[in-house]
């Protein structure tokens, strides 16, 4: 018995009239934990009860605290008839289960009905009292950390970095079950609630047990996804990266790191060889490999890619075994074997982060994606998820193998996911192939002093870009060049990866949202039938995503994609695919080609000047986008890069998975020419419709930028006003002629008209940054789409931009004077500043050139760099100092009065509000941010994992305002309750915060429509910058963010 | 292609004033859109219709759902589901109790009972307000009166507390709930020239003075009969004004009071003949109004008695309105010096407010 739950209910407030003849409510709470209840009293005649109960103790295992949430009723006593449930609150007691996180649980939290929404708050208050249990063979994992974060969480750093934990439970669906056609909605919709919270709990112990026996203390990146199968079951699994992490002890002890941060930089493990191994036998390319599959339900199943061959294609020494490097060469090669053998120790080297400790990912290979086709059948034991589970097996085999066709043993930005529709379900998972410095991976000690050794070269900012396979045998035809950055080792033409930009990385000007959208008809059909079909349309479409993808990031100019994740929706009679990635120009890499138009019939002289006419306006498009995005790297003579690889063609680093072997060559070749261009042939309507649409996007308007990634590129002051929303949109296609061609104009005006409606709506932010822009499509009906956006608006500071900039230009050239025979270095310096590295010179020769780029003024780079970094802190106070007037300014001309008297308004805060009778249960404002920190914050404190389940139905559907007016206020109370929910925990934001469910349903002809949205996220404490004392204004800390993560990993 | 759905939730509710206001002034989603056209903002902002439309519809529906809120400000306080900085809570708050000067004028006085409601067509077409924006403020008003009506203590500390307005908009509540509930007539053709702050200012002064609560100290028995305290003139008061008509129905005291004032502004006044002949007659007009005031139906007609029987007279005859200051000035203070006169604190009371009020009302 190793735990004791304790429960007080406070008061409840605003309650509805449950009793229309007085007016009033007789209310009275039950409280349940696993099979036992508690009554309040009845607190007779009021919407604004005081019960003020006893504390209600529940004896309880630690296993059952894990899994079952705590279940608040409401209701109004009825002397004659039964009890009316006024409303319910669950409350996930997880986070008071371990040490670091929340003590107590107090607060206002909404009552909920699935029907009618929120009906008033109760006030609880929670706690538990855990006993020490020595039991080895438990089945609890109380301890174990979750974070949603999928980069290591501010105030800790990684000691180790274990690697993927997953884990999937079953269950059937209470909505499918016999009993739900004799019971109401509202107690068909509780139980799935309650199951669905039951099963995260199950789900969520188990995975801590796998994190415990890695000897793990921690779960980074934790994502767990419903699957409703419909008759076929509910399956709910989570996947995420076991760590050891360290709590760092105060602010201060990684503060001093900021100031000498080359100190750290210098960790950065080892050198890339400029000439890899030539001999090995590199990976065969496995596109090969027939990879699409479905499973019918019977035991007839093509299996996909047999992963022993998949296996056997890599050598296992394969990237080991160069032996051609300069200093540190074996030293390498010992490294790469450790961290190979850390690695094939695990079944499956992925990891769910997106952004890394410096120095932890040493090369990236590219993106690796696999999905998979399967026939849902019911599911008949829910003790026994292996098929589920064997699915999943099968994917995360093929991605395991694809990256080692990349030279890559590891997968970093890992990520699953499912679409479903009727009895065919898509499984796909994607990451980005990568090498890791194997000293996260396993107890570091061994290896300090081949550090040491090796830290001479760092290729600080590119080294990520540097191939990692063999480019004399490469697994597909790619354009090699040396590095521009180093020029020491070999880059390819573009990067597409899965992962969040590196903060050292070197980029050239702004990044931009880049989105590929695709509708493909299919024709209705049943089962295995359908499931083909689909198998068979999935190449093309992820053929022609990546086409678009490809010609968007040529036309704004930009060698590189992060975060990219591309999602397919399959629908009765459509898929859909839509791929995000934010575009950036990496320093690293060669500048992109334009795109040329071949026209098919040359003779025809009107038809040329068409095309002619098209061209220019694409080259107008692509000058457009260099300017607006601020890309101008350095000119680089061509002789000094040269090009010693005789393969001309240029490919993508998209690894694609589901190509048959038949049509490999044909249709992954995008290149048409040998030139350095990329030709977009026009042979027939459907090209000339590709290239409109690539001229139809329209950039957003000026003062705006949008990425999906967690910063932007090229921004770095933001400022504090931060705005996270969602916006969905459903539209109905008139079902006549659909054609691929209209439905692919009606998607992306969809989307296009979208983000249009968010630039209007946040125009008062202005210069603002969308960040995080996540697109979730689904086709809930025949002739329906709909898309729902989750991002932030993030406010930046125009001329502090520019400032830094300057600076930044400044000394960079001033260094490259004064010490450019270290060329190497100086770049790692330039980050003890912590901006993102400014695009710089790497070779002498070119300093003039890049100075007449900058245009700034000889006498003015001679400005100290002490100076310059003192000026922009200076500034940024100076702008603090004004925001806040500004503020205090506005509040008192409109509330004049108000303030004074009337409110605890003007306060700022809600902290007032009806001082409910316990001392911490005060509400304050509570933001709520999809990134993983706060701008112009330090998160102090991580209070635990949100993860939430809400269903709402309605049978009342126009009384409520229509499909927009329910889904409208259903969505702000779902903010609602995460926001309470924060609160109570004693926290005053949300970071990482998705919304990884919103499914919707409706039935406008009986007025109904339902709602599922599930929600996510972890609870933090944080402090203003501003309100920090006087350590930080000595040492600002603005500037010390991208560097903390340095600091955490010595100190 | 149609939108089904189309909605932008925030973690911060976003509230656009210029949509905020359009809603309140009771315009509907395509003539806000028209209106929204109009002013430029599509060239501004590079916007399309469409975005416009749906930007516009959002905002009515977060509105829509504030309005149940709006009702009782507290609750907007206290609420959960809408994040809303407290300035623009308070922005919302006052705005949407704010009301339309020519609207006010039409309701001011008039019971707010269902009866009135049914005339609000008549006065959305008289001022061109929309039916929608009048019922806003018909209900407005009724609420606010509901809410206080009964309630002990100040009443513009009442409604501020219970409706969170400002300072400004509190007093001028107070004033439409005391005009409402005193039902003074405001529309006749006379008042006409009147402002709706003329009669607030009147109302404030009469709050003060003329209530149960201005007699000062709260009553120390909570169950004494003395509630209502700033809603109702004081009945008692009233009452003894009668004892004023003393001071034109004995002669030598109206002649006395005559010669005192007569004296002291010899010279003083532009319009001294005119004032001497009409001494009379203007005295007699407002010592009358005073003592009639023990009928309810002469209360409403209180501000037609003291144009008709003061503010007519004197502009005929050309009253400048330091004249008329300087007169009633002396025409109050000098009853002091009346020996036969006992009721010199009730006249404080009476005059004191009178002659503001009339100040306030002298104008074209």
């Amino acid at each position: 018995m190793p735990g004791k739950l304790k429960v007080k209910i406070v008061a409840g407030r605003h309650l509805p009239v449950m009793d229309r003849a007085s007016d009033l409510t007789d209310a009275f709470v039950e409280v349940k934990f696993g099979n036992t209840t508690f009554k309040t009293d009845v607190y007779l005649k009021s919407l604004n009860p005081q019960w003020n109960s006893e504390w209600f103790k529940f004896e309880v295992d630690d296993e059952d605290l894990q899994d079952e949430p705590l279940q608040i009723t409401v209701l109004d006593h009825d002397t004659y008839s039964a009890n009316d449930a006024i409303g319910k609150v669950y409350i996930d007691i997880d986070p008071l289960l371990y040490s670091e996180a929340a003590t107590v649980i107090s607060g206002w939290f909404p009552i909920y009905d699935t029907i009618h929404g929120i009906r008033g708050e109760i006030n609880v208050i929670v706690k538990v009292d855990l006993f020490n249990d020595l039991n080895r063979f438990r089945q609890s994992s109380c301890g174990v950390k979750f974070f949603c974060t999928t980069s290591i969480p501010k105030c800790y750093r990684a000691v180790i970095i274990h690697g993927f934990v997953e884990e999937l439970v079953v269950n059937e669906d209470p909505e499918y079950q016999w009993i739900d056609r004799i019971r109401t909605p509202r107690a068909s919709n509780e139980a799935r609630q309650r199951l669905i919270s039951l099963m995260s709990g199950e789900l969520q112990r188990k995975i801590g047990l796998k994190v415990l026996e890695m000897r793990g203390n921690a779960v980074v990146g934790y994502l767990q996804c419903f699957d409703l199968e419909g008759e076929s079951g509910l399956v709910v699994r989570a996947i995420g990266t076991a760590c050891t992490l360290d709590k760092l002890s105060s602010p201060a002890a990684f503060l001093p790191a900021c100031n000498s941060p080359s100190k750290e930089m210098k960790e950065i493990p080892f050198n890339e060889d400029p000439n890899p191994n030539t001999h090995s036998s590199g990976p065969s390319t496995p596109l090969k490999n027939q990879t699409y599959s479905f499973s019918p339900s019977k035991s007839y199943s093509r299996q996909s890619s047999s992963s022993d061959t998949d296996l056997s294609l890599t050598p296992k020494t394969g990237m080991g075994s160069g032996s051609a490097g300069k200093e540190g060469g074996p030293f390498k090669a010992l490294l790469r074997q450790q961290t190979q053998s850390a690695l094939e120790q695990r079944e499956f080297p992925f990891f769910t982060l997106t952004a890394f400790p410096p120095g932890f990912l040493v090369h990236v290979g590219g993106v690796v994606s696999a999905r998979s086709v399967k026939l849902l059948d019911r599911i008949h034991n829910p003790d026994e998820p292996e098929t589920r589970d064997a699915w999943w097996a099968e994917i995360r085999q093929e991605i395991k193998s694809h990256a080692k066709a990349l030279g890559c043993h590891a997968v970093v930005g890992y990520s699953e996911s499912t679409s479903i529709c009727e009895e065919v379900c898509i499984l796909s998972a994607s990451g980005t192939a990568a090498v890791l410095n194997p000293r996260f991976l396993q107890d570091g000690t061994v290896e300090g002093c081949l550090e040491q050794r090796l830290e001479e070269n760092l290729p600080v900012g590119c080294g990520f870009c540097h191939i990692p396979y063999d480019e004399l045998n490469m697994p597909f035809p790619a354009h090699l060049t040396y590095c521009y950055n180093c020029r020491k080792q070999k880059v390819p033409d573009v990067l597409f990866t899965t992962i969040d930009l590196p903060t050292d990385a070197a980029v050239v000007g702004k990044g931009c949202l880049i989105q590929a959208r695709l509708c493909r008809l299919k024709k209705k059909a049943q089962a295995e039938a359908n499931a083909t079909a689909i198998s068979n349309l999935l190449p093309f479409m992820e053929y022609e995503v990546h086409t678009q993808l490809m010609n968007k990031l040529k036309l704004k100019g930009m060698n590189a994609l992060f975060g990219l994740r591309i999602q397919i929706t399959v629908g009765e009679n459509m898929l859909m695919g839509l791929a995000s990635a934010t575009g950036v120009y990496l320093a690293a890499l060669p500048t992109p080609g334009g795109i040329q138009i071949a026209g098919k019939t040359p003779n025809d002289g009107s038809y040329e000047q068409h095309i002619s006419h098209m061209q220019k306006k694409i080259n107008d498009t692509i000058a457009k986008n260099k300017e607006l995005y601020e890309i101008n790297p350095p000119e680089i003579s061509e002789e000094v890069i040269g090009s010693p690889i005789p393969e001309p063609r240029q490919r993508s680093r998209l690894l694609r998975s589901q190509s048959e072997s038949s049509d490999e060559v044909i249709e992954l070749d995008l290149s048409h020419g040998k030139k350095d261009a990329f030709v977009l042939e026009i042979d027939d309507t459907d090209a000339m419709e590709d290239v409109h649409s690539l001229l139809t996007d329209v950039p957003p308007p000026s003062g705006f930028y949008s990425c999906n990634t967690e910063i932007m590129p090229g921004i770095n002051n933001w400022t504090s006003e931060i705005q996270m929303f969602t916006s969905v949109r459903v539209i109905r296609l008139s079902s006549l002629n659909l054609t691929n061609q209209a439905l692919n104009k009606n998607f992306n005006d969809l989307c296009e008209n979208l983000l249009k409606s968010l630039y209007f709506k946040l125009r008062s932010m202005i210069p603002c940054c969308l960040c995080h822009v996540n697109f979730t499509v689904s086709l809930p009906e025949d002739e329906l789409i709909q898309v729902t956006v989750t991002a932030v608006a993030i406010t930046f500071d125009k001329n502090q931009a520019l400032q830094t900039i300057k600076t930044h230009v400044e000394k960079s050239l001033q260094r490259a004077s004064t010490d450019n025979e270290e060329l190497l270095q100086f770049p790692l310096e330039l980050c003890s500043d912590s901006l993102p590295p400014h695009p710089f010179p790497p070779a002498k020769e070119h300093l003039e050139s890049a100075s007449s780029n900058s245009g700034i003024p000889a006498a003015q780079r001679a400005t100290s760099v002490d100076y310059s970094s003192f000026a922009d802190r200076c500034s940024s106070w100076i702008e603090l100092i004004k925001l806040k007037a500004q503020t205090i300014r506005r509040g008192s001309i409109k509330t004049t009065v108000t303030v004074e008297k009337a409110s605890p308004v003007a306060e700022g805060n809600f902290r007032n509000r009806s001082a409910p009778p316990c001392a911490n249960s005060t509400v304050g404002v509570v933001k709520m941010t999809p990134l993983s920190f706060i701008p112009g914050a330090k998160i102090t404190k991580y209070l635990g994992i949100i993860n939430m389940f809400f269903i709402r139905e309605t049978t009342s559907l126009r009384e409520e305002g229509g499909v927009s007016g329910f889904l409208h206020a259903f969505i702000a109370e779902v903010f609602a309750m995460v926001r309470a929910h924060v609160a109570a925990l004693g926290g005053n934001a949300v970071v990482s915060y998705i919304m990884k469910q919103c499914v919707f349903m409706e039935n406008p002809n009986k007025n109904q429509a339902q709602c599922l949205i599930n929600v996510s996220g972890d609870a933090v404490v944080f402090v203003r910058e501003s309100d920090l004392e006087v350590i930080s204004t000595q040492q600002p800390t603005a500037n010390c963010q991208p560097l903390c993560t340095g600091g955490e990993v010595t100190t | 292609m149609t939108n089904e759905l189309d909605i932008f939730v925030g973690n911060t509710t976003l509230i656009d004033e210029d949509v905020y206001r359009l809603w309140l002034d009771g315009y509907s989603v395509s003539d806000a859109v028209a209106r929204r056209v109009r002013s430029g903002i599509l060239e501004q902002t590079g916007a399309t219709a469409a975005v416009l439309q749906s930007d516009t519809m959002d905002h009515y529906r977060t509105f829509h759902m504030l309005e149940r809120l709006l009702h009782a400000p507290p609750k907007l306080l206290h609420q959960l589901i809408f994040q809303i900085p407290p300035s623009r809570q308070a922005l919302l708050i006052e705005r949407y109790y704010a009301f339309d000067e020519a609207f006010v004028r039409e309701v001011l006085g008039k019971k707010l009972s269902k009866g009135t409601k049914k005339d609000l067509d008549d006065i959305s077409t008289k001022t061109g307000i929309t039916l929608k924006s009048c019922r806003r403020q018909f209900d407005n008003f009724k609420r606010v009166f509901k809410v206080v009506e009964e309630m002990r203590g100040s009443l513009v500390d009442n409604i501020q507390q219970h409706f969170l307005l400002s300072d400004r908009l509190s007093r001028d509540y107070a004033a439409i709930v005391f005009f409402a509930n005193n039902r003074f007539e405001t529309g006749k053709k006379k008042l006409q020239y009147l402002s709706f702050g003329d009669f607030a200012f009147c109302a404030e002064l009469m709050i003060q003075n003329w209530t149960l609560g201005a007699v000062g100290e709260a009553p120390t028995n909570p169950d004494s009969q003395v509630d209502d305290m700033d809603v109702d003139l004081d009945k008692e008061f009233l009452q003894d004004l009668k004892e004023l008509k003393v001071l034109v129905a004995d002669k030598d005291l109206l002649d006395l009071h005559k010669s005192l004032v007569c004296t002291a502004l010899r010279g003083k006044l532009s319009v001294f003949s005119e004032m001497e002949a009409n001494f009379k007659n203007l005295s007699r007009g407002l010592v009358n109004v005073a003592a009639k005031l023990i009928h309810n139906k002469d209360v409403r007609d209180l501000f037609v008695d003291l144009i008709e029987k003061f503010v007519e007279p004197c502009r005929s005859d050309h009253w400048p309105l330091n004249d008329v200051r300087l007169f009633l000035n002396q025409y109050s203070a000098s009853v002091h010096s009346l020996d036969g006169f006992r009721h010199q604190t009730l006249w404080d009371r009476y005059m004191g407010t009178l002659r503001g009020c009339l100040l306030r009302l002298y104008h074209d």
